[in-house]
């Protein structure tokens, strides 16, 4: 057994190999956007909003048969181990494309022409997976604005830590693991909507790898319908 | 910001006849779905780099350079050389390139490349220490693409690989000083393996490999998967849409062949033997 599994098959933070961690998610706290949401996902602590859709700002960008969808992904200075510039990173950039991309599918953009979406993600604190949890975060506000929908996305990772497949890597799996694959899911819709992945796998790793994932989004997917119906029928009145 | 790719009119109105033929097995350039266009390799243009290569796949050109340079090891890896990519649109490429630092499709290219790369083990980093924790090599990529029409992802991928494997470095070792001097000879870089990027776009319910401007235009969504000759070491979906389980796992295992194609094209194209020979001396 290596460093990051021990011979109980124990990971590091106690899980077991297909266990996600504890999750905590949270609809509405943000008076002011249109929609909003938080995410407690092992240390990672994310709130997303969403506002629109609304008018195009510049107005060149205007698609004229769909709405236009921005989005931002940005990690607190504070966030992590050492001082993060608040300046957008490339990595940030790249995690702000994808995350966008991911949503995109899961909204009915055509409804909506000549119109503007802000999708605005806040890295609190961070762990290991934290663009999975900024889309469960963020799928989740858009639902809470109304955005009409074809479905959620929920999303997590799978890995190779000591040459095991694991669920859903924290921090040290995640950087010093064999493998990363974030993977974002509409369970309804059966697609894939986020898919990256570094490091080794033979082709039949990755099918088995690609289920485990899977398997870990309905879970979150599960989640974010309690925190929407808690939202809607359980909170007290204010 | 991130933003929706803008729609454009012209692609969208063929998308129609794209459709028909994609029924039929065809598409509009005469190719069948799995087919890549012709793929052309020139290398050691650019004398003052260490490597360049020029790529060609149909009409998308690109041209990598590599430079190096002795650095400090980051804090995390003392005792590994560095690799950076970087990528930009030249605005030469296309009229549609807009000046300006590289955008969030500059980055993401250079990041999948990187990926693909780096995840592959291709260069033996291990080996490029002058002094552990002290001087190491830093090899910087840089990707200039001089043509769009699609696949910039596979054409840069390429192109990369091809300027490392042919990159000839100046050599350095420690002088009884302790600090590091030129020997005057030149060494290659410590090559493991040839990674191969796979590029396919999905439109309907087709999946088509190495997709041109105008069918990336209309493509729902894109997966590009980066192969080492055991299995799949990088993956980055694109595009707004998304795949099936089942087609994106029909579609690893049918890459995973068709790199092996792609492969002995790049090594064709290289000079480099048949399989099994790849390994380059690091004379460190």
């Amino acid at each position: 057994m290596g460093k990051l599994i021990d011979e109980q098959g124990k990971r590091t933070d106690g899980r077991g190999p297909y266990d996600l961690r504890p999750y905590k998610l949270e609809v509405g706290m943000l008076k002011n956007a249109d929609g909003s949401a938080y995410i407690e996902m092992g240390k990672n602590k994310i709130v997303a909003a969403v506002y629109g859709p609304k008018e195009v700002h510049p107005r060149h960008l205007v698609l004229p048969d769909r709405m236009l969808v921005k989005c931002r992904y940005h990690m607190s200075p504070f966030s992590v181990e050492e001082r993060k510039t608040p300046a957008p990173s490339r990595r940030e950039i790249e995690i702000s494309k994808v995350i966008r991309e991911a949503l995109e599918a899961s909204i009915l953009v055509d409804e909506f022409p000549r119109t503007a979406l802000d999708v605005f993600v806040e890295v609190l604190e961070s762990d290991g997976g934290s663009r999975g949890a900024s889309i469960t975060a963020a799928s989740l506000a858009l639902a809470n604005a109304g955005i009409p929908m074809k479905d959620m996305v929920a999303a997590c990772a799978v890995g190779k830590v000591d040459g095991q497949l694991v669920l859903d890597l924290n921090d040290v799996e995640d950087k010093e693991g064999e493998v990363d694959m974030p993977v974002a899911y509409m369970p309804n819709l059966d697609e894939i909507t986020l898919l990256q992945m570094d490091g080794k796998l033979t082709v039949e790793e990755f099918k088995a790898a690609l289920n485990l994932a899977l398997k870990g989004c309905i879970q979150l997917y599960e989640a974010q319908k309690k925190a929407l119906y808690d939202h809607y029928f359980n909170s007290p009145k204010e | 910001m991130s933003i929706s790719r803008k729609n454009f009119v012209v692609e969208r109105l063929r998308k129609e006849k794209l459709m028909e033929l994609l029924a039929k097995g065809q598409r509009l350039d005469g190719r069948g779905l799995r087919d890549y266009r012709p793929l052309s390799i020139s290398t050691q243009m650019v004398s003052k780099a260490e490597g360049s290569a020029q790529v060609y796949l149909g009409n998308t050109a690109v041209i990598a350079g590599v430079k190096t340079s002795l650095d400090r090891p980051y804090r995390d890896t003392p005792d590994r050389g560095n690799l950076i990519v970087n990528a930009e649109f030249l605005p030469l490429a296309s009229p549609y390139i807009e000046l300006g630092p590289p955008n969030e499709n500059a980055i993401e290219l250079a990041r999948v490349v990187d990926r693909g790369i780096r995840e592959s083990g291709m260069v033996d980093m291990s080996k490029l220490v002058v002094k552990a924790g002290e001087t190491v090599y830093s090899i910087f990529v840089d990707i200039n693409v001089l043509n769009i029409d699609g696949n910039l992802l596979d054409a840069s991928s390429y192109a990369a690989v091809a300027a490392l494997v042919t990159a000839k470095l100046p050599e350095y070792v420690l002088s009884d000083g302790g600090t590091p001097a030129r020997t005057g000879n030149t060494i290659q870089l410590p090559i493991t393996t040839i990674p191969v990027s796979i590029t396919a776009a999905k439109i309907g319910e087709y999946a088509l490999y190495d997709p041109t401007e105008e069918e990336e235009a209309v493509m729902d969504t894109r997966l590009t998967m980066a192969f080492t000759e055991d299995g799949i070491c990088a993956l980055q979906k694109g595009g707004s849409g998304g795949w099936s389980p089942a087609e994106v796992m029909k579609l690893v295992e049918e890459s995973f062949e068709k790199a092996k194609e792609i492969r002995e094209q790049i090594r064709r194209g290289l000079g480099l033997g048949g399989q099994g020979e790849t390994d380059q001396g690091t004379g460190s």
